[in-house]
């Protein structure tokens, strides 16, 4: 495994790459890039050191950034990523995915986007935004956007997206035609008998845990687990201190380790329950869930994570990380136990990413 | 020709161009052409789905503010200026 740490972090502001050793335990910050641009979402091959950057300007439109030296050069794109002149405008780019040689992007009002070369250019998902609940898609309070983007490990043709109040779709044809996986996962913003839609939930962030059938979800209305690849959903949020929160990442190689940062509530402040931050991990799978707060603050901690920033990377023991809307970075390099600030007073943190580099 | 000011925020999108640039064109739309023809991903930039300017550009030919249609005297000033925000 490479010698280098990096982590990807979006914010309100630009880009950050950050970097330290195997030990990760001292950091250098770059930033800020993509000239100050909002970045929901970034994600790097760790072959090649290829980072990309999905975000947009409120004067220049939605845009993929791509650098080939982690961060010290960018071009941007976004030709083909429209719906048309007939198509309502695209706001702003969601999220972004890797997948052998594939690059989807998510964007808002929701839709999928895939290039093949790398980002240069871009080609609408028509199959998605041609599915028969398109109509009745209605946003939330965070808009209609589709921010996750889960591509199946082995198998090209399967991929699974997020968006945000309409729920979680599939694709087993590379993305021709979609089905709902929304079956079992509770929206408790409707009315009481009809809490289990088709369609029409507010998955806040969708994860695949290692294997390929195994997904996780943070959601409006709690946390959700599917062992048959999204079909049928349980929910797993007892035992946690709040059903809210939006971030959820997965270990890249035990597939029953999971992490989430409940908030308060969604009406609530959605900030740390108490003002006290923590981390709560599931080695079980979320059958049981146990609270993590060494080394983050306790007092007074009244911080928001939003639904990417959160990741891990792949060393052993893996490494966690997490940002907050007040530009704190903290980082754990024994899978959660203890945590230590990596970053502060950085912009609104919206997107972390980590890996290994070369 | 008419001549195309272009703020500095868009110019930092694109290395090398320069703020100040003389266009062909007998619009506002052609001259966007032109500049996308020179500097690739230039209208995507400045143009939305419609298709029309940004939301929150403006252009201003002669002084005078300017659609995707607004006709370019040959001796025309043309000025993109990103519309005011707050934060």
């Amino acid at each position: 495994m490479g010698q280098r740490s990096v982590l990807l972090v979006g914010t309100r502001k630009g880009a950050f790459v950050l970097e330290s050793n195997a030990k990760r335990a001292r950091w250098s910050v770059r930033g800020p890039l993509c000239e100050g641009w909002p970045i929901h979402a970034m994600t790097i091959d760790p072959a090649s050191g290829t980072v990309l950057a999905a975000g947009g300007s409120g004067w220049y439109g939605p845009a993929v950034w791509r650098s080939d030296d982690l961060g010290k050069t960018w071009t941007h794109s976004s030709a083909g990523l429209s719906y048309g002149d007939g198509g309502p405008k695209i706001e702003t780019v969601w999220g972004i995915a890797r997948s052998n040689g594939t690059v989807y992007a998510g964007v808002e009002p929701a839709g999928l986007f895939r290039s093949d070369d790398g980002g240069a250019t871009w080609r609408h998902v028509e199959g998605l935004t041609n599915h028969p609940t398109r109509a009745d898609w209605q946003p939330g309070g965070g808009g209609l956007c589709l921010h996750s983007i889960v591509p199946h490990p082995t198998d090209s043709r399967r991929v699974w997206v997020a968006i945000s109040s309409v729920g979680t779709f599939e694709t087993r044809d590379g993305g021709e035609s979609w089905e709902t996986r929304n079956r079992g996962v509770r929206a408790g913003f409707l009315p009481p008998d009809g809490q289990y839609p088709e369609f029409g939930q507010c998955v806040h962030k969708l994860v695949l845990a290692d294997g390929g059938e195994r997904l996780f979800q943070q959601n409006h209305s709690g946390v959700f687990r599917s062992t048959n690849g999204g079909r049928q959903w349980q929910d797993i949020t007892a035992g946690l201190p709040s059903s809210f929160g939006f971030p959820m990442v997965a270990h890249p190689r035990r597939p029953d380790t999971i992490w989430t940062i409940p908030l308060n509530g969604a009406e609530s402040g959605r900030f740390m329950p108490d003002g006290q931050a923590a981390v709560w991990r599931s080695n079980d799978a979320g059958d049981s869930w146990e609270r993590h707060a060494q080394g983050l603050p306790q007092e007074n901690a009244y911080q928001t994570v939003l639904r990417d920033a959160m990741a891990v990377d792949p060393r052993d023991p893996v490494g966690v990380y997490f940002g907050t809307t007040g530009g704190e970075l903290y980082g754990s390099s024994d899978e959660g136990q203890s945590w230590r600030e990596i970053a502060a007073h950085l912009p609104a943190i919206w997107a972390v990413e980590a890996a290994v580099v070369d | 020709m008419a001549v195309v000011l272009l703020p500095r925020s868009l110019v930092a999108l694109f290395p090398g161009t320069p703020r100040r640039l003389e266009t062909s064109g007998s619009t506002v739309r052609e001259v966007i052409a032109d500049l996308d023809a020179r500097v690739p991903g230039m209208w995507d930039r400045l143009c939305e789905s419609g298709p029309a300017i940004r939301t929150h550009l403006n252009v201003f030919v002669a002084g005078e503010r300017a659609s995707l249609d607004t006709p370019v005297p040959g001796d025309a000033t043309i000025h993109v200026i990103p519309a005011v925000s707050g934060g």
